[in-house]
Parts: structure tokens; sequence; C-alpha cells
């Protein structure tokens, strides 16, 4: 008789129809993008402008108070507006592959035999970038509300500026949102990362280029529509009431934000499915 | 494990748009081993995924381990291992890593589920290699890891989409013995979905035959060999094609090989000496005759009703 038995063995142990697929998939992404240097690097160059901001928030509230760098809301959103930059990258990275490359090694016949749902599987794929893109916008702008209130010792600052937390919140829900469903409707598009990232690119910069174009000649503020990420400023001025004269009427802007979010969604229903149907 | 049978199907059509992938189909799938046999594109990936409550079926009622399908797919897939057709993994991943993935899908906890896949792996004869990523591996090995994800939360059913495709002999070989192992000693139903007879026969008993999307015979596959009767093997010298014919205008069934062997289904009443009378009568010579049992493949045959 064998020490150990080798052979087939039933399970005995704990079995359950659980809801929480969508978080196993989210676990895995996450420790998948994590394995890797050059995004941990990417990753940890983000917060490099929270470095700066607080180094600027801690000379402002000692060396030279009420002087230089005296911090207001405008402070927190220019904060969000220059993480754009890493957002761009990291949705890239993190993101271009998520479903792009389960097609790609015909994966979802995988997960979808399994006892959890298609829902599940999109949300998962959705979590995973969002925590990233969170742990770049959201994440550092609290941080720094912290060491502002830290820096100052009082929370006066909090106080006069009510709405700055929801501002923070809510401005980086749709940040990350926005990015997070438009790279993984797209990722679903194809069996190739580069052409999902390629994409995702030639919208954020062509977009944004094509609406200034237009704006500038044309004088009409309307063109920002075309661009998800500068309707996106426009709602963030009005969220940070810094509304600018440019901007497009608020709910004509959510408006295009959420045809966005609805073709998005649209897209990844009709791409996330075990079977390809061509007919 | 319910007392009925593992899988069933009535009256099921798919649709892919306007082409029906399935028609009308109700079969059983009693426990143990059954083959899913038929030409490609039968219809029997789609049967397979309609099973597993991946494809909706136009009309129809499928109950899979005493579950119906359309009402409870996630409560079916928590009981059933799939194992595909094609090159599915999931990428960057190693073999442990996969399973256990899968078993944490699947439902189990996260240190269950690594210990299964540890266990799994080594089963389907991957202990020595699970920790090599899955890109690395050969065709073979890529089925048996497949295997593994579909065995690792220790399922009630096994649908096993052409498991040995792209398999060298000796692994062919391997992946049968382990599917054989399965259904006889491990008390696991399996589907085996195949268009290689021997496989089929190897490890099942029962036998579900589609063509074109329709159910041509099903059954136990020593009932539907038949008991009462012989095949015979053939050649004659003349026109084989017009002595073919002659044979089934005698009420015998026959087919052609594309060898220009003839076999011939010969009722137990009726001997070998009727083929040689019928011989004389139609001006041909038999130049080799040999008798053997009816086959899977005659079975085969028969239900699609074209030759072999």
């Amino acid at each position: 008789m064998p020490i150990h038995d080798q052979g087939y063995r039933h399970y005995t142990g704990e079995r359950t129809l659980h809801r929480r697929g969508w978080w196993v998939i989210a676990r895995a992404g996450l420790a998948d993008r994590l394995r890797e240097r050059r995004f941990l690097g990417l990753f940890i160059f983000a917060w490099s402008l929270f470095v700066l901001r607080a180094v600027q928030l801690y000379i402002g509230e000692t060396l030279a108070r009420g002087v230089f760098f005296a911090p207001s809301e405008q402070t927190f959103q220019l904060f969000l507006d220059q993480q754009r930059l890493f957002v761009f990258f990291i949705t890239i990275y993190a993101g271009a592959g998520l479903i792009a490359s389960d097609r790609q090694s015909h994966a979802l016949q995988i997960y979808l035999s399994k006892p959890i749902t298609r829902n599940d599987y999109i949300a998962g794929k959705l979590l995973t970038l969002a925590i990233f893109l969170v742990a770049v916008t959201w994440v550092p702008a609290m941080l720094l509300l912290v060491l502002q209130v830290l820096f100052s010792g009082s929370l006066e600052f909090v106080a006069d500026h009510p709405r700055l937390v929801p501002a923070i919140t809510l401005a980086s829900a749709l940040q990350v949102a926005l990015a997070v469903v438009t790279m993984v409707a797209l990722s679903s598009l194809s069996s190739s990362r580069r052409f999902a990232a390629m994409l995702y690119a030639a919208i954020a910069i062509f977009a944004a280029a094509i609406a200034r174009v237009l704006q500038a000649s044309t004088g009409h503020a309307g063109w920002v529509l075309l661009s998800p990420e500068n309707t996106l400023l426009a709602v963030n001025d009005v969220i940070f009431g810094a509304a600018s004269v440019a901007a497009v009427p608020l709910p004509i802007a959510i408006g295009a934000l959420a045809v966005v979010f609805a073709a998005c969604i649209v897209i990844l229903e009709r791409r996330v499915r075990a079977v390809d149907v061509v007919a | 494990m319910t007392d009925g049978p593992a899988a069933s199907l009535d009256g099921v059509t798919v649709a892919y748009g306007r082409h029906e992938a399935l028609r009308h189909v109700s079969a059983e799938f009693p426990t143990g081993a059954t083959g899913l046999l038929g030409p490609n594109g039968a219809g029997k990936s789609t049967l397979i995924k309609a099973l597993l409550g991946l494809v909706a079926p136009a009309s129809g009622r499928m109950h899979v381990l005493g579950h119906d399908v359309s009402q409870s797919p996630l409560a079916v897939r928590a009981r059933v291992g799939y194992m595909p057709e094609s090159d599915a993994h999931i990428p960057g991943m190693t073999a442990v890593s996969f399973v256990s993935y899968c078993g944490e899908l699947a439902g189990l906890p996260r240190a269950n589920a690594m210990q299964r896949a540890h266990e799994v792996l080594a089963y389907v004869g991957l202990g020595e290699a699970r920790y090599r990523n899955l890109e690395t591996y050969s065709t073979g090995m890529k089925q048996r890891a497949r295997l593994a994800q579909a065995l690792v939360h220790d399922p009630d059913l096994l649908l096993l989409d052409e498991p040995t495709n792209g398999m060298d002999p000796k692994g062919r070989d391997e992946m049968l013995a382990l599917v054989r192992d399965i259904a006889t000693t491990k008390g696991i139903s399996l589907v085996l979905s195949s268009h290689l007879l021997p496989d089929v026969e190897y490890a099942c008993s029962h036998v579900v035959v589609l063509h074109k999307g329709a159910v041509a015979a099903q059954g136990p596959i020593s009932a539907l060999k038949g008991s009462s009767g012989r095949v015979f093997e053939l050649r004659v010298k003349g026109d084989d094609a017009r002595f073919a014919d002659a044979l089934r205008a005698e009420g015998l069934e026959c087919h052609v090989d594309g060898g220009g062997a003839l076999r011939v289904f010969v009722a137990e009443e009726r001997g070998s000496r009727l083929l040689f009378q019928l011989a004389v009568r139609h001006g041909v010579q038999v130049r080799h005759l040999r008798a053997s049992v009816p086959s899977l493949e005659d079975v085969f045959a028969r239900a699609l009703g074209e030759e072999p």
C-alpha cells in the first residue's frame, strides 16, 4: 500500500454556490499585474505627483504659512487632472489585455463553464482595473487631504471646504469609471491586447485633438462632447465649483458620458459570450 | 447524484441565427460513460454547451443531474466539469495556479482549491510539471491540464469535448485510460464527445449518435451493435457498385468503403451462402469474404445512412 495515495479522491470539503466569482477574478487579475516589475515601476511612479504635492502642502503649512502654496479646492482638482496621464498609461497597461487575452487563449469558455455569470466575469475584470486606478486617483487625493489636516494641526481646512471630500470622491469615481468601462469594452472587441491598447489611445488622443480643433475653429463649446475625456473635465469643473465659460451645460455633458457608458455596456453584453455566434 | 439519467434533452432546438445546430433533439445520457458521436458539424459541441446553459435553446427542455438547465444553470455548472475542445487556458498561469483558480471559480475555498489542484494534477500525470507555465506545455499536457481543471471541484458529471484531439498514440491511450478509470472506478458520469469511434468504444457503454443536428441513434453500444446477425466484408471482381445496389435490392444493408470493399450486414437466419448465390446471379466473382461481428463503425454508418 502506498504511503501517499496519488489516485483520484473525492472532495469532501466545503463547497459553495458562491456569489463572489467576481472577486476571485479580480484578485487573480491584481496578482497577475503586480507580478510584473515594469507595471510595479509605473504604479509607483504614478505616486510621484503625490509626493510633490505633499511637499508643497508641508511647505505651505510650516515654512511659508499663508504665503505660498496655500491649498484650495482647485489644488485637489488640479492634482486629479494631472493624474490623468498616469490613469491613461495604467489603463492601457493593465486593462488592454483583460478580456482580449482571454479571447486569444479561449479562456472565456473555461470561465463561463464555472458557476459564475457573465456579469460576475465582467465585474471581476472591471474591478481589477478600477482598483489600480482608484489607487492612483482617489487614494492619493484623500491622503493629501489627510496630510493637509496633519500638517496644519486642525480640521479647519476641511470644515471650510465641506464639499471637498464628496467632490474628490465623485470626480475620481467618474474618472475611473470612464477609463475602466471604455478600456474593458474595447478589450472585448479584439483578441489582441495591442490592438485594444491602440484603439483606446486613438480614442483618447484623437477625439480630444479633434474636439479642440473644432472648438477653436468654430468657437462652439459643444464640440467638447466629441471627447469623453474633455467632457469629463467640464463636469469636474462643475463638481469642484470652477465652472468654465467654455463648458457645455451639465445635463448635456452628463448625457454624453451616459451615452459612452451605455455603448460600452452594449459592447460587453454582445462580446462576452462562451460561444461566438457568427450569424 | 440523482437516480435518473445524468442528463436528458427533450425536444431541444438550438439555432445560431437562421442555422439550426440542434433540431428537436431528445436524448438521455445515463449515469456512467456515454459517447456522443457524430461527424464534424453534427452539433456535438453545441449540445454540450447547451447542457452547460451556455447557449439557450429556442425550444425544448434539458435536465442535468436533476436540475432544469434553464432554471438553474449555476447549480448545474457547480456539479459539472467541462473540458473544452479548443486550446483553452488562462494566460500567464502555471498549471497548479490555473487548476486552483478554476477550483475557486467553482466554489471551493482558496486553500482547498490549491490542495485539490495538486491532487488532480498528480492524478492526470502532471505532478512533476505542475509548476511550469501552461504556455510551455505540449498539446498532450495541455489536454491533461484541461482535464484537471474539469475535475478539480469533484464534479458528478464530466463533459469532455474531443479529449484526445491532437494527441500522439501513447498520449491518446493514456487519456482514454484516465477517462475510463474516471467513469468506471471513480463513480463520475461522463459524456465523451468524439468523432473517433475507437475512443468511444473503448471508454463508453452507451452512445448517442448525432447527425446534422438530430439524433440518429442512441442506446447501449452492445444493443445497437445487435446480436442477431453478422457483418461480412467482401471484395468482388466485377461492377461492385452495381452488386451493392443488388444486395440492397435484396433487403441487405450494404456499405462500400473507399477501398472498394463491401460491408454487408446479414441477419442470423441468412448465412454467407446467400452472398455467393447473389454473386452468381449478378455475374460477379467473390474474391474475398471475411466474417466479423458488427462494430461501432457499423452502428455509426447505419445511423448516418452513409457509406463508412
